[in-house]
C-alpha cells in the first residue's frame, strides 16, 4: 500500500529560525497518525510545512506527486483540509457560510447542499446555530464548525492542529469520537496533532513523537501509549 | 616590577583608543558632504545657490517628516500646511511688524510648534489610513484659509505677500542668495544635531518603542500621549522653521505654493530618502527639486506622468530608499577594504 | 423649515456624488486595508473612456458599458502588475505607489485630451424636480447609487465568488486554507473598484464637467463619506457619502461667512470631529486588537 503522504528529511524556518531538523515520516491511506510533543516542539510547524506555509527544503509528496513547491490554496484543492490552531473560523459570518466556505472549491452544487444536511446530522449543535455568527459560538461548538468545514472539502487527508485546546473533557471525547467515525465510514486519512496525548493515542494507529524539530520517537500508537518510560519523559503522564 | 603599572597603563591606552571615534566609512562621507556643502557654493553661480538653498529648505521639512514617521510611526500627509504656516508667520512678522528675521525664524518655528501639539492630542485617536486621511484634509484645506478675504490685509490674499530677503550681516561681502543659503546651511545642522540627539535620547528610544509596539510600549510605562503629541509638535515646528526660512528665501509667500502636491511632494521625499534615516532626507530633497525639472525636460506634456514612472521605477529598485543604496554601498566599500 | 428640507434634499443630491465615490473607496479598502488615493484619477480616466467612444458614436449606455467593463479590467491589470509585486513593502511605498499612479493617469489623460472643460451628457434630462430642488439628473444619479449598492449587496451576500471574496478580505489565511486564492480575490476587488469608480465618474461628469483635474474635491469628499461610514461596509459609506453632501450644503446655508472658499477646510473639521468622537466612523466596528 503506497503512503498517501510521505515526508522526508523536511527542514523548516520561520526567517533565520530553523523550528524542523530533517522529519521523516509517512502516512498510510486510512490511517490515523498522531503528531506528539511538548509546546514548541514542531508539531503545528508540520502541519504548516505540509501546507506550504512556512519554508521549507525537503520532500514532501502527496499521493505520490511533490508538493512542495505548490501553493497552499493549491494544496487544499488536492484534498488535503488543514483546520488550524485556533480554529480559523470565519467569525463575522455565520455557520452556513462557514459550511459553504469549506465547499468552495467545489462544483458540484446538489452535493454540496446535501453534504451540508449531512455536517448538520454529525453535528446537530450546529443545525441549531446555523444563521448565528459563527464568532459567537462556544469554543466547543467553533471546534465542531471547524472540523465540518473541512470535511466540506471531501478531503482525501485531515489536518487537525490540537483540536481539543481548551474545550471540556467530555466535547473533547465527542470530537475525537466523530474523528473516528469519519475515519472509518468515509475513509479518510488523518494527522493529529495534540498535547492531550492520552485520547490522541487511543484514536490513532501510528504515533510520532517530535522533540525540537526532530521525531525522537515513532510507533504503534498502542505500543507508544503502553510504554511507560516514552510516556514519562516526552508526553507527561 | 612594574608589570601591573605595565598592565595599568596598557589598559589606559587600550581605553583612550576605543575612547576615539575610528573614522569609518560613514564618518568620512559625512565629513565630505558637509566640507561640499560649505565649500561648492563658493564657487558656482548664484542661481543654483538659491537651487541648492531650496534643497536645503526641503531637507529640513522632510527630516520633519522623517521624525514623526521613522520615530513615532505616525503619519502626515499634511506637514505642507506648518510650512505654510511657518512661512505666513514669518512673512507677517517681518513685514508687518517689523520683527527682524533671527526672531521671527524661531518664533515661526514655535508657533507651528504649538499647532502640531495641539492637532496631535485629536491625531492620538487615529492610527494608519485614518490618521493619513485627516492630515491630508490638513493639506487640502490650509490654501483656501490663506486665500480668505477676512486675513487678507495680512496675507496679502490671493496674491500673498512679498518678504524682503536679507542682506550678509557685519558687512560681509557676500551676495544675499550665498548669505541665506549659509544661514540655512547652519540652522540645518542645528536641527539635524538636535533631532539626532533626540532620537538617541530616552525620549528617542520611547518615540521608538512607540514605533515598534505601542501596546507593549505603554505597558511599560511610557506615556503615549505625551511622546506622541511632542513628536507631533517637534515635527511641525521644524517644519515651520523651514516654511520660515523657505519664505525668506524666495522673499514671496504665497497660498498656491503650499498645495497638497507640495505635501505630497515631501511625503515622496521622504520615502524615497529611506523612512526614518535622517541624511537620507537630503537626498530625499534633491529627488523632489530636481527630478520633476528632469521630467519635464524628458516631455512637458508628459511631465507628471515620467515623474510617476521615476517614483515607481525607486520604489521598485530601493523600496527602503537612498539608504538602502548607502548601506549597499557602504557593504560594497567594505568588501573593497578587505 | 421649508428651506432646511430643501437644503437636506439638494445636499442628498450632490451627496449622491460623493457616496458613489465612497463606495468605490470602500471596495478596494475592503481587500488592501488602505485608501487609493487614485481612485479618482482611476474614475476620470474610465468618464475619458466613455466619453470618447459616444465621441465615436457608441450610443450612451454602450458606452457605459464599454467603459465599466475596460475598467473592471484595468483595475484587475493595475493590482496584478504594479501592487503585487510591491506585496509586503511598507505602507509608505504602496502610498508612494498609489500617488504615482495619480500622477501618471492625470498627466496621460491630459496629454490624450487635454485640459479643456469638456460637457458630458446625461441619460436623465435635467428636468427640475420637487419645485426645483433636484434635477431628473441627481434624481437619476441616487437612483443609480441605490441601485448599484443593491447589486452589490445582493452580489456579496448570495454569490459563492461573494463569499469568497468576503472571506479573502476578513481572514485571508483562514481563507486560503479552504482554497481561496487571495491574490485573485485582491485583484478582483480592485476591478469592482474601477468599475465603481467608471459609474461614479459617469454618473458624476453631467454635474462637474469633464477634465483631467475634476475628481480631486470629489475624492476627498469621497474619502470623507466613507470614513465617517466606517470604511467596513458600502451600505455605510453611501450613508456617509449622503451626509456629507447634507453637511456642506447646511453649513453653507446657516452658518455665515462659509462660501465656496470655505468648503475644503469644512470637509477637514468634519473628518476631524468625526474621527476625535468615533474613531471608527458613525457606522464602523470597533477594532479589537489582540495583545
Amino acid at each position: 500500500m503506497t503512503a498517501l503522504l510521505n515526508v522526508r528529511d523536511l527542514h523548516a524556518y520561520y526567517g533565520q529560525i530553523q523550528a524542523l531538523h530533517g522529519l521523516s515520516f509517512s502516512l498510510q491511506e486510512g490511517s490515523v497518525t498522531t503528531l506528539l510533543g511538548a509546546n514548541g516542539a514542531g508539531k503545528t510547524t508540520t502541519l504548516r510545512a505540509i501546507c506550504n506555509m512556512v519554508r521549507t527544503t525537503g520532500t514532501i509528496e502527496f499521493e505520490g506527486r511533490s508538493i512542495t513547491r505548490t501553493s497552499t490554496e493549491s494544496i487544499v484543492k488536492l484534498g488535503i483540509a488543514h483546520v488550524p490552531q485556533g480554529r480559523g473560523t470565519f467569525t463575522r459570518m455565520n455557520v452556513e457560510e462557514n459550511l459553504q466556505l469549506g465547499a468552495i472549491t467545489r462544483g458540484d452544487r446538489a452535493a454540496i447542499a446535501s453534504d451540508i444536511e449531512r455536517m448538520y446530522d454529525l453535528f446537530p449543535v450546529l443545525r441549531q446555530r446555523r444563521l448565528q455568527q459563527a464568532g459567537l459560538l462556544s469554543g466547543g461548538e467553533q471546534q465542531m464548525l471547524a472540523v465540518a468545514r473541512a470535511l466540506m472539502l471531501r478531503p482525501r487527508l485531515l489536518l487537525l492542529d490540537e483540536p481539543s485546546f481548551g474545550l471540556a473533557p467530555l466535547v473533547v471525547r465527542d470530537v475525537f469520537r466523530v474523528l473516528g467515525d469519519i475515519n472509518r465510514n468515509d475513509k479518510v486519512t488523518i494527522l493529529v496533532v495534540e498535547q492531550n496525548a492520552q485520547l490522541a493515542l487511543e484514536l490513532a494507529d501510528q504515533a510520532y513523537v517530535i522533540e525540537t524539530g526532530e521525531i525522537v520517537k515513532s510507533g504503534p500508537a498502542v505500543e507508544i501509549a503502553n510504554n511507560e518510560d516514552i510516556r514519562k519523559s516526552y508526553l507527561g503522564y | 616590577m612594574s608589570t601591573a603599572h605595565d598592565t595599568a597603563a596598557e589598559i589606559a591606552a587600550a581605553r583612550a583608543a576605543a575612547a576615539k571615534p575610528a573614522l569609518t566609512i560613514p564618518i568620512v562621507a559625512s565629513i565630505v558632504t558637509l566640507a561640499l556643502l560649505i565649500v561648492v557654493p563658493l564657487f558656482i553661480k548664484n542661481f543654483y545657490v538659491f537651487q541648492l538653498t531650496i534643497i536645503m529648505v526641503y531637507a529640513i521639512a522632510i527630516l520633519s517628516l522623517n521624525i514623526l514617521t521613522g520615530a513615532s510611526g505616525q503619519f502626515s500627509l499634511g506637514h505642507s500646511a506648518f510650512f505654510a504656516v511657518g512661512a505666513y508667520a514669518c512673512g507677517i512678522m517681518m513685514e508687518h511688524a517689523n520683527i527682524p528675521y533671527p526672531l521671527a525664524i524661531p518664533i515661526a518655528g514655535l508657533i507651528c510648534f504649538v499647532i502640531g501639539f495641539l492637532f496631535g492630542f485629536p491625531a492620538l485617536r487615529l492610527k494608519g489610513v485614518y490618521l493619513a486621511l485627516a492630515t491630508f484634509a490638513l493639506a487640502v484645506a490650509a490654501p483656501p484659509l490663506f486665500k480668505l478675504g477676512t486675513f487678507e490685509h495680512w496675507t496679502g490674499g490671493v496674491q500673498g505677500l512679498l518678504v524682503t530677503k536679507p542682506d550678509a550681516p557685519f558687512g560681509i561681502s557676500l551676495s544675499q542668495d550665498r548669505y541665506v543659503y549659509y544661514l540655512t546651511l547652519f540652522i540645518a545642522l542645528i536641527i539635524y544635531w538636535l533631532s539626532v540627539n533626540l532620537l538617541n535620547s530616552r525620549s528617542g528610544r520611547a518615540l521608538k518603542a512607540i514605533r515598534d509596539n505601542e501596546i507593549a510600549a505603554s505597558s511599560m510605562g511610557v506615556d503615549l500621549a505625551l511622546y506622541k503629541t511632542l513628536a507631533f509638535g517637534i515635527s511641525a515646528g521644524f517644519t515651520g522653521v523651514a516654511g520660515a526660512l523657505g519664505a525668506i528665501t524666495v522673499a514671496f509667500v504665497a497660498p498656491d505654493a503650499y498645495t497638497v502636491n507640495f505635501a505630497i511632494s515631501l511625503f515622496l521625499g521622504m520615502v524615497i530618502g529611506g523612512v526614518g534615516w535622517l541624511p537620507g532626507s537630503l537626498a530625499g530633497a534633491a529627488f523632489i527639486v530636481l527630478v520633476p525639472n528632469l521630467a519635464e525636460g524628458v516631455s512637458k506634456g508628459l511631465s507628471g506622468a515620467v515623474f510617476g514612472v521615476f517614483i515607481i521605477a525607486m520604489i521598485f529598485l530601493l523600496p527602503n530608499g537612498a539608504r538602502q543604496l548607502a548601506y549597499y554601498c557602504y557593504a560594497q566599500l567594505k568588501k573593497l577594504a578587505r | 423649515m421649508e428651506l432646511f428640507t430643501n437644503q437636506v434634499l439638494s445636499g442628498i443630491a450632490t451627496g449622491a456624488i460623493y457616496a458613489c465615490m465612497a463606495l468605490a473607496v470602500v471596495m478596494i479598502y475592503e481587500a488592501i486595508d488602505h485608501l487609493n488615493f487614485a481612485q479618482g484619477e482611476m474614475a476620470m480616466f474610465s468618464t475619458f473612456i466613455a466619453w470618447q467612444f459616444m465621441q465615436w458614436g457608441v450610443p450612451y449606455w454602450g458606452a457605459f458599458i464599454i467603459a465599466v467593463v475596460l475598467s473592471l479590467f484595468a483595475g484587475i491589470a493595475i493590482e496584478r502588475v504594479l501592487f503585487r509585486p510591491l506585496g509586503h513593502a511598507s505602507i509608505l511605498v504602496h502610498i508612494a505607489g498609489f500617488i504615482a499612479l495619480f500622477a501618471i493617469i492625470n498627466s496621460v489623460a491630459g496629454l490624450i485630451w487635454d485640459f479643456t472643460i469638456k460637457p458630458f451628457p446625461t441619460p436623465f434630462g435635467s428636468t427640475p424636480l420637487l419645485g426645483g430642488v433636484i434635477s431628473s439628473h441627481q434624481a437619476g444619479m441616487i437612483a443609480v447609487t441605490l441601485v448599484l449598492l443593491g447589486l452589490l449587496y445582493l452580489f456579496f451576500r448570495f454569490t459563492r465568488i461573494g463569499l469568497a471574496m468576503r472571506a479573502a478580505a476578513t481572514m485571508p489565511e483562514s481563507a486560503r486554507l479552504v482554497g481561496v486564492n487571495v491574490g485573485w480575490m485582491i485583484a478582483l476587488g480592485w476591478g469592482l473598484a474601477a468599475a465603481i469608480g467608471a459609474i461614479a465618474g459617469i454618473m458624476i461628469a453631467p454635474v462637474i464637467f469633464l477634465e483631467p483635474n475634476m475628481m480631486g474635491g470629489v475624492l476627498l469628499y469621497g474619502f470623507v463619506g466613507a470614513v465617517l461610514g466606517g470604511l467596513s461596509s458600502p451600505a455605510g459609506a453611501v450613508a456617509g457619502g449622503f451626509m456629507v453632501g447634507v453637511l456642506e450644503n447646511l453649513a453653507g446655508t446657516y452658518i455665515p461667512g462659509v462660501g465656496n472658499e470655505l468648503k475644503l477646510p469644512i470637509a477637514l473639521a468634519m473628518i476631524v470631529a468625526v474621527l476625535v468622537f468615533k474613531p471608527n466612523g458613525l457606522f464602523g466596528r470597533v477594532q479589537v486588537q489582540r495583545v
